[in-house]
């Protein structure tokens, strides 16, 4: 068995004419953190897509623990899945439930074994763990961005997933509220052992949570490596991306 | 500069041809989309977990949500027609025929179709909408990745809940429109009461109820699946979700009076064969 959780081989992806991924290679290693980065609308969330099998590659393979995900039937995809948790963009919390019920939902629908009083005392730790107590009851529309994001990362762990995807986890947070999410991530792999693969043009965010951080340009991946290895990156698009935020910080 | 001509030519006459296929691939794509998700939604529902909860709302909120404007429109359904077949039967002094004929009307035609137009236009295009935001706002995609089928999840019990909702309301629909059939032939236009109920009990028929029974069932699959499909496959935002609401109810309504002459066609001949 290799020590990779994710191996994404030749992928291609095109919707009409607007080719996105054209023959990505990327290999997520069990326990770290991977940070794909990108301009937007440089294909970030329809590679991430592919990873849990919310789209099907045009071309190419993605192995999950060795299962190529697109040769899985409908019930071993739902069972696969159960492997990962992922925290959304603006957090798709379903906005007929509460937030107990949010971050419930997982468990409720997965551990019949729990009783409810189990499944609320874990709501509740996992809350607590991301500063969020007394919330139980609120709708997420009562909720402000960054309280929605938190209650977001509480339902994608609730189930101790061994991958975590994070879409976007600090867009349109402040700036203390990002290095919360930042300690969160840290936090979430290094106390659950989880592989983690963020995507993000957050450059800051980046370097302060990666292990490895892939460049997406042009649909192909053209830097790959520790922080300090793309920082050095001689491709034209990653050194602009890359010096123009450092010299700005 | 003839072949320039030409090729404008060429691209005039193709245009409408091109449009025409255009239209047609469109439309086989929605139908075929629209019967993938049947498929869908007949395979999940036999299959556990069954989601008791979910399809109880369901049935609240198309059942008991769509019953006033069924009710209402049942009423002046029967109401009106009762009125103008009484002046039109006058005419060759047939009155005593005016129940038997609202009564067959409605049951075999006007109660399933109107309601099936009623529940597409409140309940379809609520399905619609909810659907359309939840994808817009990534919520069906959560459920898949916490490894819930969107399908059975949202799908199964909004379909089985119409299926099993319409017939109830197009009975509702029967009753309401035959009490104010009854009250304009009897209380205004003067025909007798044993008359008018006599020739319903002698003309209108058990098959003529079943008929339409089954045919507002059909109703109920149909507009559920077409409902959940465009909100499920809405994109763009809130206009996308617009969309799918307003084509909900365009292909809902379309659907309904097709689908109506093609069950018609095979309830009648299935009842010739049988009176042979």
């Amino acid at each position: 068995m290799s020590n990779e959780t994710i191996r994404v081989e030749e992928l291609y992806k095109s919707f009409g004419d607007n080719h996105v991924l054209k023959g990505v290679d990327l290999a997520f290693p069990k326990g770290t953190t991977t940070v794909i980065l990108g301009g937007s609308g440089s294909g970030k969330s329809v590679l991430m897509k592919h990873l849990i099998g919310l789209l099907q590659p045009d071309q190419g393979r993605v192995l999950v623990d060795g299962d190529d995900i697109a040769q899985l039937d409908g019930i071993e995809l739902t069972s696969l899945r159960a492997k990962f948790g992922m925290v959304f963009q603006w957090a798709a919390l379903f906005d007929s439930m509460n937030v107990l019920e949010n971050v419930a939902f997982p468990l409720r629908e997965h551990r019949k074994d729990l009783s409810e009083d189990e499944i609320r005392s874990r709501v509740a730790d996992k809350l607590a763990l991301f500063d969020l107590r007394g919330v139980e009851q609120k709708y997420p529309a009562d909720l402000s961005g960054g309280m929605r994001k938190r209650v977001g990362l509480a339902r994608a762990i609730i189930m101790d997933p061994t991958i975590v995807l994070y879409d976007e986890p600090t867009t349109g947070l402040d700036p203390i509220t990002t290095d919360y999410v930042d300690e969160m991530i840290k936090q979430a792999k290094s106390s659950l052992g989880v592989t983690s693969v963020v995507i993000s043009h957050d450059i800051a965010s980046a370097f302060n949570v990666a292990d490895y951080i892939a460049f997406l340009y042009g649909g192909h991946i053209v830097a790959y490596g520790s922080p300090s290895a793309v920082k050095e990156s001689s491709h034209p698009f990653v050194h602009q991306f890359l010096s123009t935020w450092f010299r700005k910080n | 500069m003839a072949g320039q001509t030409n090729n404008a030519w060429h691209a005039l006459v193709r245009a409408p041809f091109e449009a025409l296929g255009n239209v047609v691939l469109s439309l086989l794509l929605e139908v075929g989309e629209t019967a993938l998700l049947g498929l869908g939604v007949i395979s999940w529902a036999v299959r556990p977990p069954y989601r008791l909860g979910l399809f109880l709302q369901q049935l609240e909120f198309i059942g008991v949500g769509s019953l006033f404007i069924v009710l209402l429109t049942g009423l002046f359904t029967g109401l009106v027609f009762a009125l103008q077949s009484s002046f039109a039967f006058a005419t060759f002094n047939a009155e005593s025929l005016v129940g038997a004929t609202v009564v067959i009307s409605m049951t075999r035609e006007l109660s399933p179709v109107l309601s099936g137009l009623m529940v597409t236009g409140r309940a379809g295009s609520a399905i619609a909408t909810e659907l359309g935001t939840m994808r817009v706002t990534e919520q069906i995609d959560a459920l898949s990745t916490m490894a819930v089928n969107p399908i059975q999840y949202l799908a199964v019990p909004r379909v089985l809940a119409m299926t099993l909702v319409m017939p109830l309301l197009t009975m509702l629909f029967n009753m309401v429109g035959f009490f104010g059939a009854y009250v304009v032939a009897v209380f205004q236009a003067g025909i007798d009461r044993g008359t008018f109920m006599g020739r319903i009990h002698q003309l209108v028929e058990l098959s003529d109820v079943l008929g339409g029974l089954l045919k507002s069932a059909v109703f109920g699959f149909v507009i559920a699946l077409i409902a959940c499909q465009k909100g499920m496959c809405a994109q763009g935002g809130s206009r996308g979700v617009g969309l799918a609401a307003t084509r909900t109810v365009v292909s809902g309504s379309v659907t309904v009076l097709v689908l109506d002459y093609v069950l018609t066609t095979i309830i009648l001949t299935l009842l010739r064969e049988r009176s042979f």
